[in-house]
């Protein structure tokens, strides 16, 4: 212990707490402080971006998955829409035949009317040509009738089996 | 630019003495007829401060005399004035150096006030009784503290430099440094004080952690350093821990010293256990940076005894044997040292965050 105090040196003591002192501050100032800071501000920088990345991950993730939806939505509507169209294909057929029935059915019924007034009209143009023959032969009955009894009935007879109906 | 001249001079300078101080060994073995007696001396000056930068000694034959080769360096006394003159006027104790009309001389390492002739009156005990002016002078171990500081200086400003410029990205030399700087941060720092109050002590650990590990490393080299194997160097560091561990107290830690038993017990019950466990409390407050003051020194102070003895075992033994054996031993030696000095700046370091860790600690109880 002697020894010990009579090295000590209060002069080395002296120079030593100075100086220690002062490169304390000084590297404090112009190494310490901006050497710490530096490494922080890189830290954070990193993390910043390992955070970022993550997030983007997630959010590729998300967008994916709603791709995904989205495709499925579409698929499903795709298959509706074609659904709808094909009953309202065969809805329009089916419309269209009976359209093309009731058309055909009005035609027919029109062609039969024009057909009963075709016939009436035929019938009253014979009934007119009957008359006429009536007349004729009546006519000619007259004329005969005079000749000849008998003959008049002959007559008579093949006239109205010529004009039978 | 300026910081690689530096580094490239320090490595030039560091190469330059390794040579001369082989030959400064060399010329030790002549002469002399006590070897072991001098190798004792030799070794006993190596661990002592000294006034000039000496980097070998050799005995003259012709002359008879010893003959130093070194660097000179300012003597600056206080003894009513500022006495300054360069450490070649002592000439090692031989001569009286003169400064306006006082007269000085050196004696085993210290400068005392003398007459013109330059005696020097003894007591009973052969310790010299003449004045002692207040040595105020920039000695090897000073140099060195100043060569130290100016190297960290700019080494970590250019690190800190190196990270604004080149994009957060640490560039040369401060890339070897800078895992270390994290380490501190990391791995002693943070732990041991805690992510609150961390940051306020960084600056201190980082500069005593480098600042001691520096001056240990430079005490294996061939210069013949020993700066924190001085107990000055070691009592200042010691006391900055001390003190900053006790400004930075919070009230827990003053608690636990004052009042280490809390609301556990009745006032009356606590008064007889506190007359004794108070002063503990105190005694350990003053132990803790003191265990480290003495580790420090004694660590480094040991290690330098120990290799420069198994060093001169070499020149003792003088044989193929024996010299090729302790000089094995001294290699394997500088190489534990050399994990001695990381080792106890770390320790250091460790131990100073540790205090200040239980400075700043809060909490409710134990």
């Amino acid at each position: 212990m002697e020894k010990l105090i009579s090295e000590f040196s209060f002069g080395l003591f002296f120079w030593q707490s100075l100086i220690f002192i002062f490169l304390v501050l000084l590297l404090k100032k112009f190494a310490w402080k901006p050497i710490l800071d530096a490494v922080n501000q890189r830290e954070t920088s990193i993390k910043d971006a390992m955070s970022e990345a993550e997030k983007a991950r997630d959010e590729m993730a998300s967008i994916e998955e709603n791709n995904q939806k989205v495709l499925k939505e579409a698929r499903a509507e795709r298959e509706t829409l074609l659904k709808e169209a094909r009953a309202t294909g065969a809805e329009m057929v089916a419309q269209a035949k009976a359209d093309a029935q009731a058309e055909a059915d009005k035609i027919i019924a029109q062609a039969q009317e024009a057909i009963q007034n075709e016939k009436r009209a035929a019938v009253n143009e014979l009934k007119n040509q009957v008359a006429q023959i009536s007349l004729e032969i009546a006519e000619k009955v007259i004329d005969t009738e005079l000749d000849n009894k008998d003959k008049q009935a002959k007559l008579v007879g093949k006239l109205l089996k010529d004009a039978s109906l | 630019m300026p910081t690689k001249l530096f580094l490239k001079f320090t490595i030039l300078l560091l190469a330059g003495t390794t040579f001369l101080s082989a030959k400064d060994t060399e010329k030790k073995g002549e002469g002399e007829k006590d070897l072991k007696s001098e190798i004792k001396e030799y070794i006993r000056h190596h661990l002592e401060d000294t006034h000039d930068f000496g980097l070998y000694s050799f005995t003259d034959d012709k002359k008879g005399k010893k003959v130093y080769r070194g660097l000179p360096l300012p003597v600056i006394l206080w003894d009513e004035g500022l006495k300054v003159f360069s450490s070649t006027q002592l000439n090692h104790g031989k001569s009286v150096a003169q400064a306006g009309d006082n007269y000085y001389k050196l004696y085993h390492g210290k400068i005392y006030k003398t007459d013109e002739k330059g005696t020097i009156s003894y007591d009973d005990h052969h310790h010299p009784t003449n004045a002692k002016p207040l040595d105020f002078s920039i000695t090897k171990s000073v140099a060195t503290i100043i060569f130290t500081a100016l190297l960290m200086f700019l080494l970590f400003r250019g690190l800190a430099r190196s990270y604004r410029e080149n994009g957060l990205i640490a560039k040369g030399v401060g890339r070897f440094f800078e895992p270390i700087v994290l380490y501190i941060r990391d791995d002693i720092a943070r732990p041991n004080i805690g992510e609150k109050h961390y940051k306020k002590y960084m600056s201190f650990l980082l500069t005593i952690f480098f600042f001691i590990w520096f001056l240990n490393l430079l005490g294996l080299t061939p210069l013949g350093i020993n700066v924190t194997g001085n107990i000055a160097v070691t009592l200042c560091l010691a006391l900055l821990t001390f003190l900053i561990t006790t400004f930075t107290g919070k009230k827990d830690y003053w608690k636990h010293i004052f009042d280490p038993l809390g609301s556990s017990m009745k006032w009356y019950a606590k008064l007889p256990l506190y007359i004794i466990l108070i002063p503990i409390e105190i005694l350990g407050l003053i132990i803790k940076p003191f265990s480290l003051l003495i580790r420090l020194y004694a660590n480094i102070q040991a290690g330098h005894i120990v290799l420069m003895s198994l060093i001169g075992l070499m020149f003792i033994f003088k044989s193929w044997i024996g010299s090729p054996l302790s000089f094995g031993l001294a290699f394997a030696i500088s190489l534990i040292e050399i994990l001695v000095a990381l080792l106890q700046a770390y320790i250091f370091t460790m131990l100073s965050a540790l205090y200040f860790g239980f400075a700043s600690e809060e909490h409710e109880d134990h």
